[in-house]
């Protein structure tokens, strides 16, 4: 029961929030929405450690029977039940934890704005539907919880809707992960179609017998077109090559809705659908290839985007890509836990990024852009210190978080029979690029000479530094914290370290260093820059950087081939026959309109005539 | 004394009764609708009164007492409602009061 009760509390406070929005106060409305997440954040504190202490390291409840679904060979039960184990108990962690510290500085960062409740809901609600879609013992479940979050991403994205910039981000964010949410139905359907069953843990238990009688070249031709449709969705939610485009737009939300997105919630639920369903894909390598090539791809291009914004926000948003993408790199090459890990690390450090990105955005008034801030380093010590806190985890340098999770990936790419030395080339690359993006974001935002003029306002409350400084904690310690998903993963990738050379640790380690190297060199203009603009913006007008800005031209290569055409046969068919059709209907009813309306002219001597014309008539009929 | 025949007296108040309700389509005037109207009451009463003769019961003038009863009653509201149709648009055109119009 205390597992139901994880996600009863946003619930609770979501729906009071709704109904009483526009007659609470902003204590009432900070205290209930940040402590349902608090009680959330210890519900699941308390389960993790009942789970370790359980025999089999599984919970289970199961509130009430939903409805049945039936196919040609029987029903099968959908359940509204919940399902716990360590990966489950990971996910909960990070989401509530995570987004417990994220409410806490949102309840503070939003407190002017005059639709607070509003926003607190929807957050609550978001938390609540990423805890249905990490606890549900069956994939329908699960896919309510994923459409949950799109439509959280999508109210919260849009959050500010009076301006039409951030409307049309939320409507991208929307249809772009619609088309991933498709693809993924269509998976779940040919899964039950093929095994009569979406319940996760029958669906595993009858995946590896499968796989051990004898191979079935129809089953083999359908299991394949499972996993790579799941890889769709997964894809479309996690912003991964093709369907990334919305993730950089989703920046026109308020700061605390990128850090949920980026961090807590939305994104990692590609990667835990994978993880979760890793029987399908342990059954079919070439998606497994394919997820790894795809990771690595991803983790590349985002890289290169990076290396070219000029907003501090999308700076990051580039960077949860990349990140995403080794989580990926990770699941295809089959080390599980390392990207369950690398998912979790990496939801600390982001959070922290973004939310003092946000607090830095605030007290610079709501100017985003890297070229316009600047000495920071002594304008803002705090908040300087903690975004390098932040930087170095993202960057892997050793000894934060993000240095055991990172490395844990790379050391099991070489030898991974579905990645490669090719893979880990990429990955090294991608550390390189990761480094050389943060040192520019770095040396532009921190170092130099301040190049605003505006005082700067910093928000001091006491709360808001305590999430921040939690969350830094978090960040340099959470790599120490260790992982049993032995259970959960029981038949990862045995790692046979074959002809692995002996510098590939010495490679990865050096990595970030080599990167912030090559920056402290190849950047020295935005080091030492100073209030005159033009030094600075001289090196960044190429082609190649405004390129690299607009995220690689996947924008406008979809504009032209996809939405433009799609809008021109929209137009054509505005009238199409069909509507014409209906039409015709609406236009009968509405000459009876006419008709009818013109009986009703008010007239009273009109009605009396009409009276006793209706008597005669009848007097006569009944008379004749 | 010769007896009216009761066909006689039909028409006599189907007459009646007809004028009546022309007057109350046709006039403009709500003063004249009332009077109308107790032209159409009034042909009832005669055909009331004709039945009751040539029956020789009583119910028939029972009956025209109670329709003149009613429409005492229905001028001194009908009366009331002029009174105030005619502070409120200084008028009595019943055209006035179209607000119904759908």
């Amino acid at each position: 029961m205390l597992l139901a009760s994880v996600m009863l509390y946003p619930l609770l406070s979501f729906l009071f929030l709704v109904s009483f929005a526009k007659k609470l106060s902003w204590p009432t409305v900070a205290t209930i929405s940040v402590a349902s997440i608090g009680l959330s954040a210890l519900a699941s504190g308390l389960l993790v450690w009942q789970l370790s202490a359980s025999d089999n390291q599984l919970l289970t409840v199961t509130l009430w029977h939903w409805f049945d679904l039936n196919s040609h060979s029987g029903s099968s039960a959908v359940n509204i039940g919940f399902y716990l184990d360590g990966l489950s108990g990971v996910m909960i962690s990070v989401v509530t934890g995570v987004g417990f510290l994220i409410h806490l500085f949102a309840a503070i960062y939003m407190k002017a704005d005059k639709n607070f409740a509003r926003f607190m809901a929807y957050m609550n609600l978001f938390i609540f539907a990423m805890l249905i879609l990490v606890l549900a013992d069956n994939l329908v479940l699960l896919y309510l919880g994923w459409e949950g979050v799109g439509l959280c991403s999508f109210l919260l994205i849009g959050f500010w809707y009076q301006e039409k910039s951030n409307v049309l981000a939320a409507r991208k964010a929307f249809i772009v992960t619609r088309v991933g949410d498709t693809s993924m139905a269509i998976a779940l359907f040919l899964l039950f179609s093929t095994f009569g069953t979406l319940d996760i843990e029958l669906l595993s238990s009858v995946l590896p017998v499968i796989n051990g009688a004898d191979t079935d070249a129809v089953l083999d031709d359908k299991l394949y077109w499972i996993a790579l449709l799941l890889l769709g969705g997964a894809v479309g939610k996690s912003a991964q090559l093709p369907l990334q485009t919305w993730l950089p737009d989703a920046m026109a939300g308020p700061t605390p809705v990128s850090a949920l997105i980026h961090a807590a919630t939305m994104v990692t639920a590609g990667v835990y659908l994978i993880a979760r369903l890793h029987h399908v894909f342990l059954l079919t390598p070439e998606v497994m290839h394919y997820i790894a090539w795809l990771g690595a791809i991803t983790l590349l291009l985002a890289g290169v985007a990076a290396l070219a914004q000029n907003d501090i926000k999308r700076v990051l948003a580039y960077s949860t890509m990349s990140q995403i993408g080794y989580m990926m790199l990770a699941l295809g090459a089959g080390a599980w836990s390392a990207g369950a890990f690398h998912l979790m690390t990496h939801a600390f450090f982001k959070a922290l990024l973004f939310l003092t990105a946000g607090s830095i955005i605030y007290a610079l008034h709501h100017q985003q852009n890297l070229f316009k801030m600047g000495g920071l380093l002594q304008k803002a010590p705090f908040e300087s210190a903690l975004f390098i806190i932040g930087l170095i985890c993202l960057m892997a340098l050793p000894g934060s978080s993000g240095f055991f999770s990172k490395e844990a990936i790379i050391a099991q790419l070489w030898s991974s029979d579905t990645a490669g030395p090719m893979l880990w080339w990429c990955a090294i690359l991608g550390a390189l690029l990761t480094s050389l993006y943060s040192c520019r974001l770095f040396f532009l935002g921190f170092l130099g000479r301040a190049r605003f003029s505006a005082p700067i306002q910093a928000e001091k409350h006491i709360l808001l530094r305590a999430a921040l400084v939690a969350l830094a904690i978090l960040s340099l310690l959470g790599g120490l914290i260790p992982l049993e998903l032995s259970l959960v993963f029981p038949n990862s990738v045995v790692l046979a370290s074959k002809n692995e050379p002996s510098w590939l640790h010495t490679v990865a380690i050096l990595t970030p260093f080599i990167g912030i190297l090559a920056a402290w060199l190849y950047f020295k203009p935005y080091r030492l820059a100073s209030s005159d603009n033009k030094q600075v913006l001289g090196m960044h007008n190429g082609k190649l950087a405004q390129f690299c800005q607009q995220g690689l031209g996947f924008d406008s290569v979809y504009n032209t081939f996809i939405v433009q055409p799609y809008m021109w046969l929209a137009k054509r068919n505005k009238n199409d026959i069909f509507d014409q059709i209906m039409m015709l209907n609406t236009w009968y009813v509405g000459l009876w309109h006419d008709a009818i309306i013109m009986v009703q002219n008010g007239s009273l001597r009109w009605y009396l005539a009409a009276f006793g014309i209706a008597i005669l008539l009848l007097t006569g009929v009944i008379l004749l | 004394m010769t007896t009216i025949p009761l066909f006689h007296v039909l028409i006599l108040s189907s007459l009646l009764f007809v004028i009546g309700f022309i007057g109350v389509v046709a006039r403009k005037n709500t003063l004249f609708i009332l009077m109308s109207l107790e032209v159409m009451l009034n042909a009832v009463g005669v055909a009331f009164i004709g039945a009751g003769s040539v029956w020789q019961q009583a119910d028939g003038q029972v009956m025209f007492i109670l329709i003149l009863t009613l429409a005492a009653a229905e001028v001194a509201a009908g009366l009331a409602l002029l009174i105030r149709m005619q502070k409120r648009y200084h008028s009595l055109d019943i055209d006035l009061l179209n607000r119904m119009k759908g």
